[in-house]
């Protein structure tokens, strides 16, 4: 049995950086104890474009990155024996594992032990009616069309079961991003099911690593008030684990970024809503009595997490079609250019009414008022005092054709609106609504299939 | 002793997450010796008034002594949230500079 885990972060979301995980093998590939890489690359819609994918290829629908995350850190963790733990299987993570298994071939490694975390897949086996009466805080799914993806969020207990069957890597979809932490702890402590308060600190071990450089620096800095140094080769988090889920967070050696009181109570509480009662699928996490302590430079000791019962029902995402995000933006620059944009603006929407009359329209003036402002007049261009001015324009609908109507009349200010009208960027962005339902835990099945034993 | 007006930017960090239509910004003291005024003069009232222009219909703040640490829970301020509104931030990730521009005394 361990005494000591030492679990890094490849990636905190999809989008991440692809090279980041490099120095964090690297370092762990030093430390003496079990070791785990997490990768945590599935936001909320992410998860339904993936099941879209999935349906255009039955052979895709996983992280499309995944083989940027994997293939440089791949003979390496095999070489050291850190396992590998990730959610980059999205809507397939049966396809993802034979992804890895074919980059593994293509490297010339020793053909891995993968093994896929499924169950999270509620369709086919939860109708959009049950599905619509378990919905909280609001009643899309009862007057929504086709289901496009309806994901539990899993517990850790399959990838610690994947881990005890000795796999190398485990692939999972949607799981609590904690999970991917809490999983191979109780797999290397033998935590127990109830044992709450150390399931707590594993989950609060995986919160604070689960975005990966947000706890080492990144969506931190603000010059002159909170520096922090070399933030272009910031390193990204490994957290220590002992048995009695004592933490003590870390980057690597020589790499850039800071880890101290501020950058990891930042942390803490983001995306937290009540502190005593964070629920995960494995536990409820209070974090009131947390304290923090800076033991060594880049060196955080948070102790201090205690849980309560798991809850009673999972959360599940459910994606629905959420129609067609339309956007446009024109520029105007030099003398006058407050007055030409407050004409532009006023042309749109002036064209807008007579041929569009049911389509809400937002006008931002970016660089003036944009993201602190709120929706609805628009903003007062003249008073900002600027002459480099740029306007944008967004609405959404049902369909592409009634969003073109709007970005058609921005496009269309280059000749008929204002002089002058310069740079018009347009573009169009289906869109996913998504909803939280809670779902009984006798609809979960997590099962764990070794890719050797798979069809 | 006197007492200065500074914003909060000067004594304390922010950070922004969201979850749908909800917001939540951490709010934390530099100085743990700040907690005590910052608890006192940044209540979910006051806080609800910088956020007037999102029209919040709850703010619950939640108080982390241990942390020197406080989390304002803002509900229906993101225009929907990512997945729904049409502004540039549907994350609502710039927000928490709102916060920091509160002045308080110290």
């Amino acid at each position: 049995m361990a005494q000591r885990v030492f679990i890094g972060a490849g990636a905190g979301f999809a989008g991440d950086r692809t090279d980041a995980a490099g120095p964090v093998v690297d370092a762990l590939a030093r430390c003496d104890g079990a070791r785990f890489l997490m990768f945590e690359t599935l936001a909320e819609r992410t998860l339904a474009l993936a099941q879209l994918e999935r349906r255009r290829d039955s052979s895709r629908g996983y992280n499309p990155s995944l083989e940027r995350f994997i293939a440089p850190i791949l003979a390496r963790c095999l070489d050291a024996g850190i396992k590998i733990v990730g959610n980059f299987g999205s809507a397939n993570p049966h396809a993802a594992a034979r992804r890895i298994a074919a980059i593994a071939q293509d490297l010339g490694l020793r053909p891995p032990r993968i093994a896929v975390v499924e169950g999270d897949d509620l369709m086919g086996r939860v109708t959009a009616a049950e599905l619509a009466a378990r919905e909280t805080g609001g009643t899309l799914l009862a007057k929504a069309g086709e289901i496009i993806s309806a994901n539990l969020y899993l517990g850790a207990r399959p990838i610690a079961q994947a881990l005890d069957q000795g796999a190398d890597v485990v692939v999972t979809g949607r799981v609590a991003d904690s999970a991917l932490v809490l999983g191979p702890l109780m797999h290397a402590f033998g935590w127990r099911d109830d044992d709450w308060d150390r399931l707590a600190a594993g989950t609060l071990a995986g919160h604070l690593i689960e975005c990966g450089a947000q706890v080492t620096g990144g969506y931190f800095a603000d010059p002159g008030v909170k520096d922090v140094p070399n933030l272009a080769e910031v390193g990204y988090p490994i957290a220590e684990i002992d048995r009695d889920g004592g933490i003590v967070i870390g980057k690597p050696a020589g790499s850039g970024g800071r880890v101290d009181r501020q950058t990891v109570i930042e942390q803490l509480l983001y995306e937290i809503h009540d502190p005593a009662a964070y629920l995960a699928p494995d536990v409820v996490l209070d974090l009131t009595g947390v304290t923090v302590e800076e033991i060594a430079p880049d060196r955080v000791r948070v102790i201090g997490a205690r849980g309560r019962p798991a809850p009673e029902t999972l959360k599940a995402t459910v994606c629905v079609d959420g129609g067609v995000l339309g956007e446009a933006e024109i520029s105007y620059a030099g003398v006058n250019a407050a007055a030409r944009a407050r004409l532009a603006a006023d042309i749109v929407l002036e064209r807008l009414r007579q041929r569009a009359p049911l389509l809400a329209i937002r006008v931002d003036v970016i660089g003036v008022v944009s993201l602190l402002g709120s929706a609805g007049a628009v903003p007062d261009i003249a008073a900002a005092g600027s002459s480099d001015i740029r306007l944008r324009f967004a609405a959404q609908a049902a369909t592409q054709a009634e969003v073109d109507i709007l970005l058609d009349e921005v496009e269309a200010l280059y000749c008929a609106g204002p002089a002058g009208g310069a740079g018009v960027r347009r573009r169009t962005t289906p869109r996913l609504a998504s909803v939280s339902c809670l779902i009984e835990r006798k609809f979960a099945d997590p099962r764990v299939v070794m890719l050797d034993a798979m069809p | 002793m006197s007492k200065t007006m500074v914003e909060l930017r000067d004594i304390a960090n922010a950070r922004s997450g969201d979850k749908g239509n909800r917001l939540n910004i951490a709010l934390v003291c530099r100085d743990p010796a700040h907690y005590p005024v910052v608890a006192a003069q940044v209540t979910a009232d006051r806080v609800a008034e910088a956020f007037a222009s999102r029209k919040p219909t709850r703010v619950v703040r939640y108080d982390l002594p241990n942390l020197a640490a406080f989390n304002f829970v803002l509900d229906d301020v993101l225009e929907g949230g990512v997945n729904a509104s049409l502004g540039l931030d549907g994350h609502g990730k710039s927000l928490s500079f709102l916060l920091l521009a509160i002045t308080i005394e110290v």
